[in-house]
């Protein structure tokens, strides 16, 4: 792929709220993202942050606009296949009953596929967490918990990553440390990122761009220099 | 009020069991009047009830007296009747499900009807309206219980795991993998009550039908053996009739696009 090429772009996207009329829980959003660069989207609670994410992997259907991946309308694109090449990490680490190795084997598993005792070993290792994968996955701590959530979106081997407040539930040690894994992790992959944070120092840290939502409306959108400190 | 044989009984008969009418029913309001500041709203409710329920069941008791000297087919409409009246019942537990009554009714169809068929051409439930009607109701009312409990269970089992559900599908998997976990809930969940009632039979609790024939003259043990008859038909015809709704209701749940439909 051409470095010029955009990898998700988003155009126009709105969505309206259900079972209220009139009201837009996110309007007239369109961004374009490059491969490898990574987008904050800040905003208060409200402003449609989760909205735009659940858009961008069709959890949810955009009422109006268009999202391409890779130039490709996600309209065209068959949604688990969609989901696949554009993995999500919910604020919660959501993992299912089972060993750890389990949980990162799961998206694989949806095609058949499996994960080799050595390629898990070595993705826990790259977060700290070797010698886990035979661990209950619902005794992890917060923390250990949403590096697995973060790795398994990652064993499907996607090309952009949506990343939904993935640190707001934890302490401040285990927030740091997730922080670094998810930055280690898609630096080393040169991952494409939506990255929603309600935390502006961790926006400045992260970003090479920040949108800013209010109200369901784009209020900024550039580098973080020049978004952040308006 | 009604003997055996689908007479409408003599004027003491009725007279004595509009007496006991009155005493069951003043014992339950007077339960409620002790309990009027747990529940007050219950005490302007039950009266009405009553008077509804103790009206419903004395015109079903006529029609069902003159109907059962009627032609064998004509227990197919009254079955398929209360199918109906079974499937708009489960409709109201299943709210923001769409097309919740189709579902309800069809799952019923295919539950309750290749059960009472296989029972009926076995000789097990004899082809005889005075039997195929109550023993058909019984079945059928047992498995809208059940129904009810499915669908209300399998709503609060989404509605809870929303997240988990949502995170499987972001891993690529299909409706029915993400819904698996909820969906198995549910299932074990809703047919937990009619195993207990087999399991307990005849030592928790000495169910209406069994107790009805052995007070017309049928031998105990013949009694009991129908009894887990019926318990083991309505186990049979409530676990297809739910087993037939969980393939159904996927569908309903999630949006063409593999979205989930019924969020917290």
């Amino acid at each position: 792929m051409e470095p010029s090429q955009p990898l998700l772009e988003c155009v126009d996207l709105s969505r309206d709220a259900p079972g209220r009329p009139g009201h837009m829980l996110l309007r007239g959003v369109s961004f374009t993202l490059r491969r490898g660069e990574v987008m904050v989207v800040v905003g208060p609670s409200g402003a449609g942050k989760s909205t735009l994410l659940r858009l961008l992997n069709r959890l949810d259907e955009p009422s109006g606009g268009v999202v391409r991946l890779d130039g490709q309308d996600t309209r065209e694109i068959e949604p688990r296949e969609l989901r696949r090449r554009v993995g999500m990490v919910m604020q919660r680490a959501y993992l299912f009953p089972g060993t750890v190795a389990e949980n990162l084997g799961f998206g694989p598993a949806q095609q058949g596929k499996a994960l080799g005792a050595e390629e898990v070993a070595s993705m826990l290792a790259s977060v700290g967490l070797a010698g886990y994968e035979g661990r209950d996955a619902l005794t992890l701590s917060g923390g250990e918990a949403q590096r697995v959530a973060v790795l398994r979106a990652l064993a499907n081997g996607p090309e952009a990553l949506l990343l939904d407040e993935p640190t707001s539930a934890l302490d401040p040690a285990a927030r740091d440390s997730v922080e670094a894994a998810i930055r280690t992790l898609i630096e080393g992959r040169h991952l494409t990122c939506v990255w929603v944070t309600h935390s502006l120092e961790q926006a400045r840290s992260v970003a090479s761009h920040v949108l800013a939502l209010d109200a369901g409306r784009v209020r900024a959108w550039g580098p973080p220099g020049e978004v952040l400190n308006v | 009020m009604f003997d055996f044989t689908g007479q409408i009984g003599n004027v003491g008969q009725i007279r004595r069991g509009l007496v006991d009418c009155a005493i069951a029913g003043g014992a339950a309001l007077a339960v409620l009047l002790l309990a009027r500041r747990r529940a007050p709203g219950l005490l302007r409710e039950l009266p009405l009830a009553e008077l509804r329920g103790v009206v419903q069941i004395v015109i079903v008791g006529a029609v069902l007296a003159a109907m059962l000297h009627g032609p064998r087919w004509v227990s197919v409409p009254v079955l398929a009747g209360m199918a109906l009246a079974a499937a708009d019942i489960v409709r109201r537990r299943a709210q923001r499900i769409e097309g919740a009554f189709r579902l309800a009714l069809a799952a019923i169809f295919c539950g309750v009807g290749p059960v009472l068929v296989l029972m009926a051409v076995t000789g097990v439930i004899p082809m005889s309206i005075t039997i195929l009607i109550p023993v058909g109701s019984m079945v059928i009312a047992n498995t809208m219980n059940t129904l009810s409990l499915f669908v209300d269970r399998l709503r609060g089992e989404v509605v809870a795991h929303t997240g988990e559900i949502e995170s499987a599908l972001a891993l690529g998997a299909t409706p029915d993998t993400a819904l698996l976990p909820s969906m198995n809930a549910a299932y074990r969940a809703c047919l937990i009550p009619s195993i207990d009632n087999i399991r307990s039979l005849g030592i928790v609790w000495i169910p209406g039908i069994m107790a009805g024939m052995v007070l017309s003259g049928v031998s105990p043990v013949f009694a009991a053996l129908y009894q887990f008859v019926v318990l083991t038909t309505i186990f049979a015809a409530a676990g297809l009739t739910c087993l037939v709704a969980s393939y159904m209701v996927t569908g309903r749940l999630f949006s063409k696009q593999e979205q989930l439909l019924l969020r917290a």
